[in-house]
């Protein structure tokens, strides 16, 4: 590993963080004498999409829900806006991977359940829940149940669920993982769209290297036991290009390939 | 519909047709066809004997059936949500399971008399653990993942057991309250054969007393008629409250 490039690469990304939306300072979290976090910081720029990567058992997802104010961190302070977050809060809105839809409820009132529960007003919240049933191409399914969707309908259930109480933040823990790859690939398209058109901040948990090159502004890697991140990639050219000339682009392999081989020694 | 209508009457003609075969037979000569069973419901229908006993029979059922399942249903809730709770209540609902409660009779009647008491306790008992033990587990199994959604997206401690618990949890609480109210028929007729004859337990004992095997065995038909129609009736209001129970779950 060329020592010199990670240095660069981590340069760069304090350089360009001029504003950020959420700032995680020095957090550390313990499970009982596991340390699944350790001191770990991380910036994450307005309007962008930042990816956290890495092994299984990084501690990804335990950073995520942190964030989300889902977990309590053992130490450390989370904030969004400068102001520090004691627990879930409507800045944030968070997509799951298992979807996390109510079976006995249809697409519209799983849609809007965000907004029900926080006691907006029938009529308005079905009119914004269609609005992002429209916008996630599922138009004609608003009395459908769970069940009666596919996989990847599902998350796009679960996606206009979170949109639909317009947080400025947007966690998603591993969204695409359990939709199927032709899926998947449009989901990554469209995610793209929605990070240029809606003003916000998504922080995006993956396993997939090449998923995360694809869809990140920015990408942490972060390497296990205890967790801290090792390095910060932001790709530069191929992100102004359109999305069917990057995964062609040589920044984008070579991205692809650095990562891997930093990664492939924790990977059992 | 239509086809599942036509299975249920196929599967009436096949156990009426057996019941009416073995009673010519005859298996045993206390054993009635059925529609020598029928005449007399009918005979006791027209004569109104059996809707005196019922309005007895109905007393102890129905306020048995009732506190068994709004009592059993907040208990174990309690219990689901909280361990302490757990480990003070849930033997006490599995030893109850568990007693040979016919044996108990002689006790509850010694306390309680034989009045009205005792038969709706005979009914609690016999339907009240299945509706506690299934609601709890119920509850503690809720997917954690829906109530982590439900938090995330500021859910009250209150918004996640109403929006949340309750609807998952319905399938297999309402499992427990169709069990627990066929516990408590039994427990009802068993209250009338054993502390004092009245109602429906009262045409049963008097017609086997006097070999009146058909009237004997109307009366048994009947208490299972209704015990089939009320659960039907409880399906409904499963259908009616959680529309997507009888749809099928989210699976993967």
């Amino acid at each position: 590993m060329d020592m010199s490039q990670i240095k660069d690469t981590l340069g760069d990304a304090q350089a360009v963080d001029i504003d950020s939306a959420v700032s995680v300072r020095n957090v550390s979290k313990n499970y009982g004498e596991v340390e699944a976090l350790r001191d770990l910081s991380l910036e994450f720029p307005r309007g962008q999409l930042t990816s956290l990567l890495g092994p299984s058992g990084c501690g990804k997802t335990t950073l995520l829900k942190i964030i989300a104010g889902l977990l309590d961190a053992t130490s450390g302070e989370i904030e969004i806006d400068g102001k520090k977050i004691t627990g879930p809060g409507d800045d944030r809105a968070f997509v799951f991977q298992d979807f996390a839809l109510l079976p006995w409820a249809n697409v519209m009132r799983n849609v809007s359940f965000g907004l029900e529960l926080r006691g907006v007003a029938k009529s308005e919240r079905e009119d914004i829940a269609q609005k992002y049933i429209s916008n996630v191409g599922l138009t004609g399914f608003e009395k459908a149940f769970p069940h009666e969707l596919s996989g990847g309908m599902r998350q796009r259930v679960g996606l206009a669920r979170a949109l639909s109480v317009d947080a400025q933040v947007l966690l998603l823990d591993e969204p695409f993982s359990a939709v199927d790859e032709q899926n998947r690939r449009k989901f990554q398209e469209d995610l793209l769209e929605l990070v240029r058109n809606e003003n916000k901040t998504f922080i995006f948990v993956t396993h997939s290297i090449e998923e995360a090159v694809y869809v990140s502004d920015q990408i942490a890697i972060l390497l296990p036991r205890p967790s801290r991140v090792s390095e910060v990639i932001r790709p530069k050219e191929f992100r102004s290009t359109g999305v069917e000339n990057i995964r062609r682009s040589k920044e984008y392999l070579d991205i692809v390939d650095q990562i891997w081989s930093s990664l492939r020694n924790y990977v059992e | 519909m239509n086809r599942s209508l036509v299975l249920k009457l196929l599967s009436a003609i096949i156990v009426f047709g057996a019941w009416e075969i073995a009673g010519r037979v005859p298996v045993s000569y206390a054993f009635p066809t059925f529609i020598e069973s029928m005449q007399a419901l009918t005979a006791m229908t027209l004569n109104g004997s059996i809707f005196v006993a019922y309005a007895e029979t109905l007393k102890p059922l129905m306020l048995g059936v009732a506190i068994s399942a709004t009592a059993g249903i907040g208990l174990g809730l309690w219990i689901g949500l909280s361990s302490r709770f757990e480990w003070l209540f849930s033997p006490i609902f599995v030893v109850a399971q568990a007693a040979p409660l016919a044996a108990l009779i002689p006790i509850l009647v010694m306390a309680y008399g034989i009045g009205l008491t005792s038969k709706v306790f005979v009914v609690c008992i016999m339907a009240m653990p299945v509706i506690v033990l299934n609601t709890a587990s119920a509850v503690r199994n809720t997917p954690a993942s829906l109530k982590e959604m439900g938090r995330s997206f500021l859910a009250t401690d209150r918004d996640i057991l109403l929006k949340i618990i309750i609807p998952a949890a319905s399938p297999v609480i309402f499992a427990g309250l169709r069990l627990g109210i066929s516990a408590g028929f039994i427990g009802a007729i068993l209250s009338e054969l054993k502390i004092t004859p009245t109602g429906v337990g009262d045409i049963i004992t008097f017609s086997r007393s006097i070999a009146d095997y058909p009237s004997m065995y109307a009366a048994i038909f009947s208490i299972i008629v209704l015990a089939v129609l009320f659960l039907n009736g409880l399906e409904r209001v499963e259908a009616y409250l959680f529309e997507g129970n009888n749809r099928g779950y989210v699976s993967d």
